[in-house]
């Protein structure tokens, strides 16, 4: 077994790309909350973009190497150290058997994805190796990773060169405070306009309950409610609905007081409206937060959003040329 | 009925086909989300029934989101011609009501609740004028109940009553949702029952337990070897009321892998049932345990 975890840090979990194809039956997508981080990460040391990598949340693990391999760490600045020697992140670096692989203390962002090539092999559920803690589903046993496990590599795929890096220009690292873009819409119209202006115009903060599942936020004005007789089934808080489905990205405000983001772990619905949905070019940001991060939500329009699409592509594609 | 078309950002549409909940608006879209996959429109990925709207995730590079929403719309007007009839499965649940350990849970959780010196099932009963928690039970596991959603998390299903309005049960959820219930807690919120999959946070009111696993990833479950998630929109329930014995039995079937569930295949017609819903959940049950 090529790998033995020492140290698990405070949520260490094997991701890949996720399982999309099952929301309808409440199973998320999952998979890397930064996806272009562990795409990244992936093509540093050879390996296919979606193959199964470590995504550290604050604090990386210790990993023990029994065979040689290249790795690499993008996403959030956590030092990688080569048996305590300082190695880069964004860049491949080589490990070899009988080495340890250790972190230093998280300089910025949230989560880092470790990449090592062959990517790790556990055995995908429904089409994926990502861990859904939730539905004990993936990773090792349906959960995190422990101290004590072992992590089984994949064959190297391709030869790589330790070194190579990613240009610094296309690493992206949250502004401060961090704008989160929004697509105002599925039940916007339940909030007065005082309220829709002031939930952009306000300075939120990431709460500390900001994991897989979703990001909460405090500090903004309570939003005010359009009076309605609630409608059958939906139950008596003017923030209830109907359950219905919830989209990745959308904002529920329950109670009109913290909003949630949910993220690559959602709950698939439920009975609390949604004033919007973060677009898709944003999600991989809300990874990299901190709590206590202050936050602005950003009104945009749908070409906007899909500009923003555009543009997060370029990026991903200008990173794969780069590393080609 | 006129259904509410908005996207969700750019990568899904959000369509309300009703804002309160009626198996009308679940059926409208029941035949909408069949009609879509049908269709099987270009970069459509993810098509996601709900109790009285639906949900369908798209890749935007595939197919303009504009574009997604006027085929929708297109599609709508002849799903509202569709037979609002489904050939689905009747299953019957043994449910343990007032069970120890949904007690336990809630004992624990007594400040987050709306009254805290009467047990979920006593303020349920209470709300909805039954003087006796007996006959609550009773009219929870009389008629049968109509999976309209399966969701929140893997394999949760959502399940409503099938009663005439005046009958339903209605309870509020919790006032702060718990951090813990067990899992296969029967609970209930707003209008609808359902079914803890897995062990977690949850809002509604706990009335007991049943034995029986409806999701199971490692596929160990005997009648979850095919796929680890047991419900689909669609499937009607029917509540058994078990008591300790029966509850431990049905436990150590289940580990034994002998546990069968009782299931029939039923044809469920919405004009038969909105034209006589006792006659209709009669022939439900004769379906049930004519065997």
């Amino acid at each position: 077994m090529p790998i033995n975890v020492i140290s698990a840090g405070i949520a260490t979990t094997i991701q890949d790309l996720g399982r999309p194809g099952y929301y309808h039956l409440g199973i998320p997508m999952g998979g890397a909350m930064d996806r272009l981080a562990l795409r990244t990460a992936n093509l540093l040391v050879g390996n296919d973009e979606g193959a199964a990598g470590l995504e550290s949340v604050f604090v990386g693990p210790e990993l023990e190497f029994t065979r040689d391999a290249t790795v690499a760490v993008c996403g959030a600045e956590l030092p990688p150290k080569v048996d305590g020697e300082p190695r880069e992140t964004w860049t491949a670096f080589p490990v070899k058997a009988g080495q340890v692989l250790s972190f230093d203390f998280l300089k910025s962002g949230a989560r880092a994805y470790i990449a090592i090539s062959g990517g790790i092999n556990t055995q995908p559920k429904l089409g994926s190796r990502s861990t859904y803690a939730i539905g004990a589903l993936g990773g090792i046993d349906g959960r995190a990773v422990q101290p004590g496990d072992t992590l089984p590599l994949g064959n190297a795929v391709k030869a790589v060169r330790a070194g190579l890096s990613v240009p610094a220009a296309l690493r992206r690292a949250p502004s401060s405070p961090a704008e989160l873009r929004v697509l105002p819409g599925l039940y916007w119209h339940r909030i007065t306009e005082q309220a829709q202006n002031g939930f952009f115009e306000d300075t939120w903060k990431v709460a500390n309950e900001a994991d897989r599942m979703g990001y909460r936020f405090q500090g903004g004005r309570k939003l005010e409610f359009v009076e309605r007789e609630q409608p059958f089934g939906a139950g008596a808080d003017p923030s209830n609905i109907t359950d219905a489905c919830y989209p990745y990205g959308s904002v529920q405000v329950p109670s009109g007081t913290e909003p949630i983001v949910l993220h690559r772990d959602a709950v698939s619905g439920g009975g609390y409206f949604m004033i919007g949905t973060v677009i898709s070019a944003d999600m991989d940001l809300i990874g990299q937060l901190q709590p206590h991060t202050p936050v602005r939500f950003v009104r945009v329009d749908m070409e906007a959003a899909l500009a923003a699409r555009k543009d997060r592509a370029a990026t991903m594609s200008a990173i794969r040329e780069a590393l080609s | 009925m006129s259904s509410r078309y908005t996207f969700g950002g750019d990568e899904h549409i959000f369509v309300e086909v009703d804002e309160a909940m009626s198996l009308e608006a679940f059926f409208v879209s029941l035949s909408m989300t069949n009609a879509v996959r049908d269709a099987n429109i270009k970069g459509v990925t993810e098509i996601c029934p709900a109790n009285a709207s639906f949900q369908i995730k798209f890749d935007p590079d595939q197919i303009h989101p504009d574009d997604l929403m006027k085929e929708l719309k297109r599609l709508e007007a002849e799903a509202q011609h569709g037979e609002h009839a489904l050939d689905t499965r009747i299953i019957e649940i043994p449910v343990f009501y007032q069970d120890p350990w949904t007690h336990e849970t809630l004992m624990r959780f007594r400040e987050r609740h709306q009254d805290p010196d009467a047990t979920d099932i006593e303020y349920a009963a209470s709300i909805n004028g039954y003087d006796r928690v007996a006959k609550f039970i009773e009219a929870h596991s009389g008629a049968p109940w109509f999976v309209s959603m399966v969701g929140f998390v893997a394999g949760l299903p959502f399940l409503y009553q099938m009663v005439d309005r005046p009958r339903q049960i209605q309870v509020p959820k919790y006032l702060r949702p718990r951090t813990d219930t067990p899992r296969l807690t029967v609970g209930y919120g707003g209008c609808f029952s359902c079914i803890y999959s897995v062990r977690g946070a949850g809002g509604y009111q706990m009335f007991g337990i049943t034995p029986m696993p409806i999701y199971d990833p490692e596929q160990k479950v005997s009648y979850l070897q095919d796929f680890m998630v047991f419900f689909r929109p669609g499937d009607i329930v029917k509540w058994k009321p078990i008591n300790r014995e029966e509850y431990d039995a049905a436990v150590a079937d289940v580990q034994a892998g002998t546990f069968v569930p009782r299931i029939r295949n039923v044809r469920f017609s919405l004009d038969e049932f909105n034209a006589d819903i006792d006659g209709t959940n009669a022939k439900l049950m004769e379906a049930l345990y004519a065997d």
